[in-house]
């Protein structure tokens, strides 16, 4: 019998934390792949306007983004303080949008050219004028879809 | 000589390292999907007569520069708007082939004929801020999301936005061309008929 009989030790022998650096590598690798850098800076105001009635755009290479809004602070000694439409990096002017979006078409592959949306992230004290005029030029390129992306909120909350 | 065996590296650290990298990822990383409000714009067409329109299945809301809204000729604040576009478009005052068996508005003959005709007229003006035009847009498309729940609840047993969001996940365990017959019929009752003039000039 007292072949069977453990050796005892006085003290619980240490937790090996070996695998431990395994563990956070794999965590690690998980947000290294999830993780998408903001690939364009935003030049313009953007605090967007509230709204609940709203559908998620689940695929965000179709999007074509289209930032418009006044200025950021930074660059209003350079762009004014009148509302600017930008473009991927730079500000752009109305009749710059359907080359932008004639270019994106090219980007994307055949099937899905007709899938294309346009989002529009605009500075909730811009005028209309501007958005219609943006709404407009896509109408003539042909981009029929758009999306007024919003935050999520009442529509209430627009008011205050 | 004695052999000295090289000593072993202590990894001990490693786990730090890899926390650090970790937590920087984390937040940095952004899981955000942006939402919106769909819209599809209305194709140029050539300048050609538009086909007529009766008075009564039109409902016109204004918005002025100030954010104030005018709803058929009367001001309206922004909480009453989705009630009142909803009375608009479930009248259903029509009459033989114009009537509509699934409403349950008040019949109004001055209101309305039927959903299919019903269209509401988003009017704004060049200064008018994007916030309240967003917000007016979203009041509207909440009228007709709560009349396709309705028939859909009535009709199927789900809401509307459930048959959306069925019909979107890849693994719903249903019959899927039924699902999306059921969905274009919800939408046929209700189509969104929202239209949306060129802003007038500042005129006001």
């Amino acid at each position: 019998m007292s072949k069977f009989k453990k050796k005892k030790s006085g003290d619980i022998p240490a937790i090996s934390t070996a695998s431990l650096p395994d563990i956070v590598f794999m965590l690690l690798f998980f947000f290294m792949v999830v993780t998408v850098m903001r690939d364009t800076s935003i030049k313009v105001k953007n605090r967007l306007p509230y709204a609940d009635e709203v559908e998620k755009l689940e695929k965000k290479d179709l999007i074509m983004y289209i930032y418009a809004g006044e200025p950021s602070e930074r660059y209003q000694s350079v762009a004014g303080t009148e509302a600017r439409i930008q473009l991927n990096d730079k500000y752009a002017s109305l009749k710059d949008i359907k080359q932008f979006v004639f270019e994106e078409r090219q980007d994307t592959r055949e099937e899905l050219k007709q899938a294309l949306i346009a989002g529009l992230k605009v500075d909730k004290e811009t005028n209309m004028g501007l958005v219609s005029d943006i709404k407009t030029e896509l109408r003539e390129a042909e981009a029929l879809k758009i999306t007024y992306i919003t935050r999520k909120g009442e529509a209430l909350k627009n008011l205050e | 000589m004695a052999r000295r065996s090289a000593p072993e590296v202590n990894a001990g650290s490693m786990a730090d390292i890899a926390f650090l990298l970790l937590i920087f990822f984390l937040v940095t990383t952004t899981i955000e999907t942006d939402s919106g409000i769909n819209r599809k714009l209305p194709p140029i067409q050539d300048e050609q007569d538009p086909p007529p329109l009766k008075e009564r299945n039109i409902f016109i809301v204004l918005i002025n520069s100030n954010g104030d809204l005018l709803v058929e000729d009367e001001p309206m604040d922004l909480k009453n708007l989705k009630q009142a576009a909803i009375q608009f478009l479930d009248n259903g005052g029509g009459k033989g082939d114009e009537a509509c068996n699934y409403c349950q508005g008040a019949k109004d003959p001055s209101s309305s004929d039927n959903p299919v005709k019903a269209v509401i007229s988003l009017q704004n003006n060049r200064l008018t801020k994007y916030s309240d035009y967003i917000a007016v847009q979203n009041e509207l498309v909440a009228a007709y999301n709560d009349l396709r729940d309705r028939e859909a609840k009535r009709l199927f047993g789900v809401t509307f936005q459930e048959m959306e969001k069925a019909f979107k996940s890849d693994n719903y365990a249903g019959n899927t061309d039924k699902l999306k017959e059921r969905i274009q019929q919800i939408k046929d009752m209700y189509p969104q008929k929202l239209s949306e003039a060129e802003p007038k000039r500042t005129s006001s």
